[in-house]
């Protein structure tokens, strides 16, 4: 770390001697995936990549380079002071934050835990859903990250922390003649995972589930999202509307609504990066403003949009320390980790509430349509017939389409199951009424 | 890079216990140019840079990458260490004649030869074509180059350095009335060549009046419909559809699958040719050899409706005997290479658009894209518009429509294919985690009857 820290230094000196702010963000890490294929393991890989990239306001405008090939400090800033004619025009000054409260993200168990028990876990996630069909084609990645973020600006602002991230998946496909089915979980967490049984378990109920195929369904229809079908069908085209920039540029369906109530007064939604040991998490956003939890849907009422630096000064307001970033590119807003709010409804609620519907857990195709109009519009890869109160089968050649505005204001029923998907979102299935699904026979 | 590099990578391969090793090392520059709205809100320049060894012991593969290119020996013997810990059934690799080469990549207008300044001026031209549509709320448009050099070097003896450039640029406008919002877009690219991205003018236009036309448009109610898909929709279709399908690490460990892609199976009628290569010359998915070293090729997969190729990598081609096809790519040197489309199209029939499009008493016509999926049983693609087709005429715009089908039957549904072959270039793949990955795709008009479509 010493000789990257002194690169540090060296190019935001440099960069302050020709420009009025500069800012310096340095990522650097490594991460270890262990890959299984047709049941077996495959390949074992190592990536460690770090790199800088360099922020300058120099007469009002900002530029900006990066490089993941360290070239010398000069290299950095000719090519940032290169786009400053160019850049847009500076809305905001660098955050002078040194202190955060802090927000554990990394367990040292990650970088201890063998290589073996990662093999382990892979091998045991296939035993283990290979004992409920032996047939299945299965594939596995176990996998784990450390990535340090350190970020500086001429401001005196300083942050930097460590994140460790671990996440298993396992997929399966069974096949007959040409029909498919697709099986697959995944959990991440910034520990270690080493007990495979929720994520076999999760997998033999939808091969349960899913083994016969059911009646096709077509019309308008109760659906029911489990966590997964929220977070593969609705999570995007909504949160979509809450990018500060879209609403700054008027593309957002939620312009001049902040403070209506535009869904069900039992929907609420923060973002919540404080979570403890949760990947999403972070004391401070990637300009070093702290990150706090803040209500984007309190019951219903559309409360709060997503800021920058930058797009909170061209909208006159304060940055809400969601600023996300990769190396190549200027920071943009972004939700950081999404809650939504818990119902008291179980799955087997309201599955036995539906006469005729669907469960909705796995889709193909989301999020490739008018999403910031909040459509959503997709195959279901994998979902479930409902018919008199009953799971009777898997879906085939099925598609679903709506609008989370509307969906959403008028549902049957929040989950008592909310669940975690992935390291970003957690929330309980959701219960809707006239989702537009048809069918190919 | 230079001939040091060269003594350094061939001395990092030397003398170690493995089957076989590679190593790759990438350099690249890019330009990106990014404007939401009027507002120009991104410009950046990139390099970036680095390096990989993959490499195969006792039944095992082993990955290593990493920036710095110090110490290679050492990460040689990393990845050969990981490969020993999966060990495994002996794996056979395709035989390669080994190469040494360099290939240089001219191009008509070199976008590294033009400054930003002019980059800029261009692009300034088509935001105000866009905003000189009444009733556009926002607009964004986003340009980018890219040149690569790239080294591969094996245990073989083949040392092949390779320069690729890459062009894209997307127009997209978005038309708001309260809180309905619609967009229309546009996604070209080149393989580096800037004429391509120039005369954009009308296009810009067209797309921004689209926007704006959706808000009034009705949806299109959910089921069966016959469509007809202009080309550059059509060649997501085949991408999707059936590209995917041909990729044979999809296959090669599955016997199910083996016997579902049997060569010689009919998967639709005589008029049906589908073809990828990256030796067709001049597209985005174009190269001279692959990141195994195997030189590109030009292959049909189905010919008059019958099976005949797949995709290889070294791997698969070995295990499941048939010649390798040099499809084996990586997006970068944070990953090994796998099996990957390249160009891929269907190739003209007989009819013209207008005939196939006048059969249809009742029917979609769908062009544009937002993108697609395959699951290896069901495809979806997302047309960016729709038009109802009423006794052979394309009438009233609908909007964005999600089509779908199966794999295995839907190629059977495809009834007519037209003369009018044009390639797209607009698109990236994604696969195993590694997106976007140039790629170019195309088809003439085609006709579907049955195809699935998601509305209200």
């Amino acid at each position: 770390m010493a000789a990257a820290d002194l690169r540090l230094d060296e190019v935001l000196d440099k960069a302050t001697k020709v420009a009025q702010q500069a800012e310096v963000f340095h990522l650097s890490g490594w991460n270890e995936p262990v890959m299984f294929e047709a049941n077996r393991l495959k390949i074992l890989e190592r990536r460690d990549s770090s790199g800088i990239a360099l922020r300058l306001i120099k007469d009002g405008r900002i530029g900006f380079s990066s490089t993941t090939h360290w070239n010398g400090a000069d290299t950095l800033v000719e090519n940032a002071l290169e786009t400053v004619p160019f850049g847009p025009e500076a809305m905001m000054e660098f955050s002078d934050r040194r202190e955060f409260t802090p927000v554990p993200v990394y367990d040292p168990a990650v970088e201890a835990h063998p290589l073996e028990g990662m093999m382990r876990l892979g091998q045991a996630l296939i035993d283990g859903v290979r004992s409920g069909e032996s047939e299945l084609l299965c594939d596995a990645s176990i996998s784990r990250d450390v990535s340090t973020i350190t970020l500086l600006n001429s401001r005196g602002g300083y942050a930097r922390y460590t994140k460790s991230v671990f996440s298993a998946y396992i997929g399966g496909t069974l096949i007959k003649g040409t029909d498919m089915l697709f099986l697959g979980e995944g959990k991440t967490s910034c520990q270690p995972i080493t007990d495979p049984s929720s994520l076999v378990d999760a997998v033999l109920t939808q091969l349960e589930y899913g083994r016969d195929i059911a009646s096709p369904a077509s019309g308008e229809m109760a659906v029911v999202f489990t966590p997964r079908g929220v977070s593969g069908a609705l999570l995007a085209p909504l949160m979509a509307g809450f990018n500060g920039k879209s609403v700054l540029q008027g593309s957002s369906p939620l312009v001049e609504k902040l403070g209506e109530r535009l869904l069900d007064k039992r929907f609420s939604l923060w973002d919540d990066p404080s979570l403890a040991m949760i990947p999403g998490s972070r004391m401070c956003d990637d300009e070093g403003v702290p990150a706090e939890r803040m209500p984007l849907i309190d019951k219903g009422v559309i409360s709060n949009f997503l800021y920058d630096l930058q797009t909170a000064g061209q909208a006159g307001t304060k940055s809400t320390g969601n600023s996300h970033r990769g190396l190549n590119s200027l920071p943009s807003p972004g939700v950081s980790v999404s809650l939504v709010s818990e119902g008291d409804t179980s799955f087997e609620e309201m599955i036995s509430d539906i006469k005729d519907g669907i469960v909705v857990e796995r889709l193909l195709g989301a999020g490739q349509s008018n999403i910031l109009g909040g459509d959503f519009n997709a195959n279901v890869l994998l979902g479930y017939r409902i018919e008199k109160g009953r799971i009777t089968g898997r879906l085939k050649n099925t598609v679903i389409n709506g609008n989370v505005y509307t969906v959403l204001k008028n549902f049957q029923a929040l989950g008592n199951d909310a669940t975690w998907m992935g390291g970003s979102l957690k929330t309980p299935s959701i219960y809707c009424t006239n989702v537009s699904v048809a069918t190919r026979d | 890079m230079n001939d040091n590099l060269r003594d350094l990578i061939t001395d990092a391969l030397k003398g170690h216990d493995a089957q076989y090793i590679e190593l790759r090392v990438d350099e690249n520059e890019s330009t990106h140019i990014r404007y939401r709205g009027r507002e120009l809100e991104e410009v950046n320049r990139t390099t970036s840079g680095g390096g990989c060894v993959r490499a195969l012991a006792g039944g095992g593969w082993g990955f290593v990458s990493f920036n710095s290119l110090e110490n290679l020996k050492e990460k040689v013997k990393a990845a050969l260490r990981n490969a020993r810990l999966v060990g495994g059934e002996p794996v056979t690799l395709a035989p390669v004649a080994p190469v040494v080469i360099k290939v240089h990549r001219e191009v008509k207008k070199d976008p590294s030869k033009i400054s930003l300044q002019d980059k800029k001026a261009l692009l300034d031209q088509y935001v105000e074509e866009i905003w000189s549509v009444p009733g556009i709320s926002s607009s964004s448009v986003g340009y980018g180059d890219a040149y690569r050099k790239r080294v591969f070097a094996s245990s073989e003896g083949s040392y092949i350095e390779q320069e690729k450039l890459d062009v894209i640029l997307r127009l997209n406008a978005i038309a708001r009335e309260g809180s309905e919002v619609q967009q229309a877009g546009v996604s070209l690219g080149s393989a580096g060549d800037f004429s391509e991205m120039e005369g954009l003018h009308q296009q810009a236009k067209q797309v921004a009046q689209r926007a704006v036309e959706l808000l009034k448009a009705p949806q299109v109610k959910g089921g069966e419909y016959t469509v007809v898909l202009e080309p550059v929709l059509a060649g997501v279709f085949i991408h999707e559809a059936f590209g995917h399908l041909s990729e044979a690490d999809h296959v090669y460990e599955d016997e199910r699958m083996k016997e579902i892609m049997v060569l010689g199976k009919r998967f639709g009628g005589k008029h049906l040719n589908v073809v990828d290569g990256a030796a067709v010359p001049g597209l985005r998915g174009s190269y001279a050899y692959d990141d195994e070293g195997v030189p590109s090729t030009r292959s049909y997969l189905i010919k008059e409706g019958v099976l005949v190729g797949r995709l290889h990598s070294r791997e698969t081609a070995a295990k499941m005997g048939e010649p390798p096809t040099g499809n084996a790519r990586a997006i970068g040197p944070q990953f090994p290479p796998i099996v990957r489309m390249t160009n891929t199209y269907i190739e003209g029939g007989d009819a013209t658009a207008e005939e196939i499009i006048a059969d249809v008493k009742d029917g979609l016509y769908v062009g544009n894209w937002y993108g697609g999926m395959t699951s290896m049983e069901q495809f979806t693609f997302s047309a960016g518009e729709a038009s109802v087709i009423r006794n052979g005429r394309i009438e009233e715009l609908r909007r964005p429509v999600l089509l779908t089908g199966n794999l295995f039957t839907t190629l059977e549904s495809l009834d007519a294919v037209a003369n009018d072959l044009s390639m797209n270039q607009g698109g990236g793949c994604g696969k195993g985690g590694q997106s976007p990955l140039p790629v170019s795709n195309g088809s003439p008009h085609i006709r579907i009857q049955r195809c699935l479509i998601g509305g209200s």
